[in-house]
């Protein structure tokens, strides 16, 4: 188990990368404690994958140093490193029982067999799979496959750090949740440090302590799940977290307060001070249908059983509200109000409103 | 209401049609001369099941099936490790795939008795660049014609050349497709080389393996053209496989009957071992 | 236009993967086919589609029998969860190919592909091949094959469950605009009942081959027939206990129990399966009349949105979702409040008495 440092770290594929584009992971410097459990959470092509790469050493960084409780293992290769990883389409060995795929890193290492047979049984009864060991892995269900491969980062008492590749792609909907809660109850029980990758916010959120948002290669903002969804620091947190997402809308500045469609919004909070692109960010579920406010014109309305999310046009933009009672029809104007210490001002993308009452 | 659709007979028929000239025609052919004799004038007289016996006793067709086996036994035992080994050092990505693929491709691209015709001139002890360097460089008294081992290792070598490409291209479709996963999780596993061989490789290539052993089999045990090329069976009969004897006896010799019968049980031997191979290749597939 | 099931099933063997089935799906807005992995969503597609042979009963479409009929001559459309598409074709090709087959000029062909490839916004991709797209983009030519070849029914069959969290976001809302106003059929297969609610129109729940309700999608979700509809229909599942009603008290054991109200106070007193959606169990009160109940936290999972915790109670599993971000302790008691007026009550046969 270690502590994870992450020292100027860069990377390109290219190899002559010139500007800030050619990087697929930008200057990246953070911390994880030991036995955290932590999500990067992003689209596609944002660099998450290529970050796991690098720490798991199957990629090494064009620039910056990776270190284990202060031990540069930049050069180290993955067997090294005392590293476990689970992917994205479970990898087991076809020809193997369940119990010499669990036990396999542990021979690979020397590790004589009744230590070796005492630490499988343990990890397959945390996993519920003690009455499969006898059969040939080949034969089992995906998540079932998926369940051994993270035994097997699991059976190894050395690692420092188990690393899942959105292990949940292949597993029938109705049986995520379940993982994903095993998944939770594991780190608790093995408290090892985990770090998970996915593009899918409610696998993020639940399994993680800390999540670390990345988009573009760079990371945005990293927070606790309460964080992320409170007070995001970049429009694309906003939006990428939540369902819908955080309604951005173009804002003008002045004279310290934002202006929407010529309409004065109250903040949060002071406006800090710069120039740039501005926008107002306000979550759906704080903005209200009022007697007055900004009009809009009602879109369409979605029936979601407990809610309703009402789309309306302000002028050329969309605004998502959540309406609990009686929605109206489309075509209707409507006014909408947004709940002030639950609206944010960002400048270029993030924000530039300081809340009342912090610093 | 049960409407089957039967129209699905129709577009099976060419097929059927085609086989059947092709494979069930003249095969019952050969079933109707294995069990008669005839003097000439298309004259035909029952013969039972006596040339089937004549054929199992002959002491000619046992050397003749020994030499068979022998040759399909080193024809394998060479070409499918060799193939597998080449097949693991090539290359997964970039620039060298082609270039080794298409090398690998092109002895199977040439037809069969050019292949033989190549090696024959390759090997004359005074003008062929393998007999020369052999006998007047390295100083091996070597002479296809005149010693039987010279005869033997050139059909073998030969048969290598050309064949050992079908294994390795089969094995290296069977390695390409197994997902970087699978290596990256036995980096980190610690497996050793010889372990993501035994573990990964090997199980995904199993199935690819299959037919290629099964296609040599079956083309080395009823290779005729390149050896007959090569060597037409000599010295003496030291490289007569099973289908150079076969062919003596029937268009050299004219015994239709006999020639028949040996057909039947020469095809009766690839059938039971083809279906063993199988069997046994994937006998744990589905436990 | 229209496409109706007349007591369609499909058996394999002895085995009945579609029970008898009489459905009539209209076009204008979307038909949701909404059931677990299994339950006979994709059996049923293929049914409609003409890909499988049905073992008895008739469809027909516009009135016109095409039970026999093969696919290719229905002028149909099926999108899968896999992005299919022809590899070595461009994007352009690919929406063509539909068109090219059925021999259109070419005039017409460039121009439907054109249109179809305005509303998915692919213009810019039309010459690349299919292995240079995104996967959303991949499925996005898929969809707009079928547009652009105007088909009189088009299949989804969980068109969007392979793409990213986001993505599936933006396309669902996209979907109903964008078939809506082309006269075509549209059934779509959904194992999630979020989706079905966002794509509103009508929804058929499945379960082990049957549907179980059909209707206008919100009406059905807040008036299920069967216990059995309002578990197919309930993500999280819903909860349900047993309780006995005795004059206007309802006892649900745990020491539990609550007045009943409204329609319910007119039950007949006896046994009834009670069962009210998770979004009803709250962790703060919603206020006057909420029954509170304490239990176990097991499982906690945050979606961004909202929040939902599994929690123990006696020895059954209740489920919490609640807006917003509520980080419970796992294995920790919580209090919940759940709110009685938005109880079902089940007779002991399924069937909804309240």
């Amino acid at each position: 188990m270690a502590k994870i440092t992450l020292d100027h770290l860069r990377h390109s594929y290219m190899a002559a990368p010139k500007g800030p584009a050619d990087y697929a992971l930008k200057e990246l410097n953070l911390d994880w404690q030991d036995g955290g459990a932590y999500a990067l959470l992003g689209p596609s092509g944002c660099g998450k994958s290529t970050l796991l790469n690098i720490i798991s050493g199957l990629l090494q960084p064009s620039e910056g140093h990776i270190l284990f409780d202060g031990k540069d293992v930049t050069a180290l290769p993955p067997d090294q490193r005392n590293i476990a990883q689970v992917f994205q389409f479970p990898v087991i060995y076809d020809t193997m029982t369940v119990f010499d795929n669990l036990a396999f890193p542990l021979r690979n290492r020397g590790v004589d067999e009744a230590r070796v047979k005492a630490r499988v049984d343990e990890i397959a009864g945390m996993l519920e799979v003690t009455e499969m060991l006898g059969t040939r892995a080949a034969n089992l269900s995906p998540d079932n496959k998926q369940k051994i491969s993270m035994g097997r980062g699991l059976v190894r008492d050395d690692v420092n750090v188990i690393m899942f590749d959105e292990p949940l792609t292949v597993i029938d909907p109705h049986l995520k949740w379940k993982l994903r809660s095993k998944l939770k109850e594991l780190h608790q029980r093995v408290k090892v440090t985990m770090i998970y990758v996915t593009h899918d916010q409610t696998e993020a959120l639940t399994f993680a302590d800390q999540v670390v948002v990345m988009q573009d290669g760079e990371v945005v903002q990293i927070g606790t799940p309460v964080d992320l969804f409170d007070r995001p620091a970049h429009t694309f947190v906003g939006h990428f977290i939540g369902s819908p997402g955080m309604n951005v809308l173009p804002a003008e500045v002045r004279e310290g307060g934002a202006l929407f469609n010529g309409n004065p919004i109250a903040l949060e909070g002071p406006i800090s001070s710069g120039n740039g692109r501005h926008e107002i960010g306000v979550r759906p579920e704080f903005v209200t249908l009022a007697d007055a406010g900004i009009p809009a014109t009602v879109r369409k309305v979605m029936d979601m059983g407990r809610h309703f999310v009402v789309e309306a046009l302000a002028g050329a933009t969309r605004i998502s509200a959540i309406a609990e009672g009686a929605p109206p029809e489309p075509g209707v104007t409507v006014h909408l109000a947004f709940r002030p210490d639950q609206t944010r001002l960002y400048r270029d993308g993030w924000i530039a409103t300081t809340r009342e009452g912090t610093v | 209401m049960r409407k089957v659709n039967q129209r699905g007979w129709f577009f099976v028929l060419p097929v059927l049609v085609l086989v059947a000239f092709n494979a069930l025609v003249p095969m019952m052919t050969v079933v109707n001369y294995s069990v008669q004799e005839t003097f000439g004038n298309n004259q035909f007289f029952w013969h039972g099941l006596g040339w089937f016996q004549d054929i199992l006793r002959s002491e000619r067709f046992h050397a003749a099936l020994g030499r068979q086996a022998l040759f399909t036994f080193l024809i394998l035992v060479i070409e499918v490790p060799l193939g597998v080994i080449i097949a693991l050092s090539m290359p997964r990505k970039g620039f060298w795939v082609p270039v080794c693929l298409v090398t690998m491709a092109l002895p199977m691209l040439i037809p069969w008795n050019v292949v033989g015709a190549m090696w024959n001139i390759f090997t004359l002890p005074d003008i062929g660049l393998l007999g020369y360097f052999l006998n007047h460089v390295v100083g091996i008294d070597y002479n296809m014609t005149r010693s039987p081992f010279a005869a033997w290792a050139t059909i073998i070598a030969m048969d290598v050349w050309h064949w050992t490409s079908l294994v390795v291209l089969l094995c290296y479709a069977g390695l390409v497709s197994i997902p970087d996963a699978y290596y990256q999780a036995a980096k980190i596993d610690g497996a050793s080389n010889w372990s993501v061989f035994r573990y990964i490789q090997l199980p995904k290539m199993k199935q690819v393996l299959t037919i290629a052993v099964l296609l040599r089999f079956m083309d080395s045990f009823n290779v005729y053209t390149e050896p007959f090329v090569l060597t037409g069976g000599g010295p003496g009969n030291s490289t007569t496989l099973l289908s150079i004897d076969l062919v003596k006896i029937a268009l050299g010799q004219f015994d239709l009957g006999p020639a028949a019968a040996m057909s039947l049980i020469y095809f009766a031997i690839t059938l039971f071992v083809s279906w063993l191979f199988y069997t046994l290749m994937t006998r744990n597939d589905t436990d | 236009m229209a496409l109706e099931l007349q007591a369609v099933t499909k058996r394999v063997g002895q085995v009945t993967h579609v029970k008898e089935t009489s459905l009539v799906l209209e076009p204008g807005r979307f038909n949701v086919l909404l059931g677990e992995t299994g339950s006979g969503k994709t059996s049923l597609i293929k049914l409609m589609a003409g890909l499988d042979r049905i073992a008895s009963g008739r469809i027909l479409m516009d009135g016109q029998d095409v039970t026999g009929m093969s696919p290719q001559k229905r002028n149909i459309s099926l999108v899968h969860q896999f992005f299919v598409n022809y590899p070595h074709m461009t994007v352009f090709d690919n929406i063509a190919s539909p068109l090219r087959v059925a021999g259109l000029p070419k005039s017409e062909i460039q121009g439907r592909v054109e249109a179809a490839a305005d509303v998915l916004q692919l213009r810019p991709m039309l010459h690349r091949r299919p292995h240079e797209l995104s996967g959303g983009q991949q499925q996005r030519t898929a969809l707009a094959r079928a547009i652009a070849k105007e088909s009189t029914a088009v299949f989804l069959d969980e068109p969007l469950a392979n793409l990213d969290y986001k993505l599936r976001e933006e396309l669902r809302d996209q979907l109903p605009e964008l078939f809506a106003g082309r006269g075509a059929v549209v059934v779509y297969a959904t194992s999630e009942p979020a989706e079905a609610l966002m794509l509103g129109g009508r929804t058929a729940l499945m379960q082990d081959g049957h549907v179980t309700q059909f209707g206008p999608t919100a009406e059905i979700y807040r008036h299920p027939n069967t216990l059995t509809s309002a578990r197919v229909f309930s993500d999280p599942p819903i909860n349900a206990a047993r309780v006995t009603k005795k004059g206007s008290r309802v006892e649900m054991g745990h020491g539990l129990g609550w007045d009943v109200t409204g329609a319910a106070a007119g039950l007949r007193d006896g046994a009834y399966t009670v069962a009210i959606r998770p979004n009803y169990v709250l962790p703060t009160s919603p206020g006057a009349g909420a029954v509170p109940m304490t239990g176990t936290v097991q499982i906690t999972e945050l979606s961004g949105s909202e929040s939902t915790a599994h929690f123990r109670l006696g020895s059954d599993t209740w489920v919490s979702l609640a807006p917003g971000v509520h980080p419970y302790r796992v294995g920790v008691d919580h209090r919940f409040y759940m709110d009685p007026a938005h109880c079902f009550y089940f007779a002991p046969d399924g069937a909804l008495a309240a």
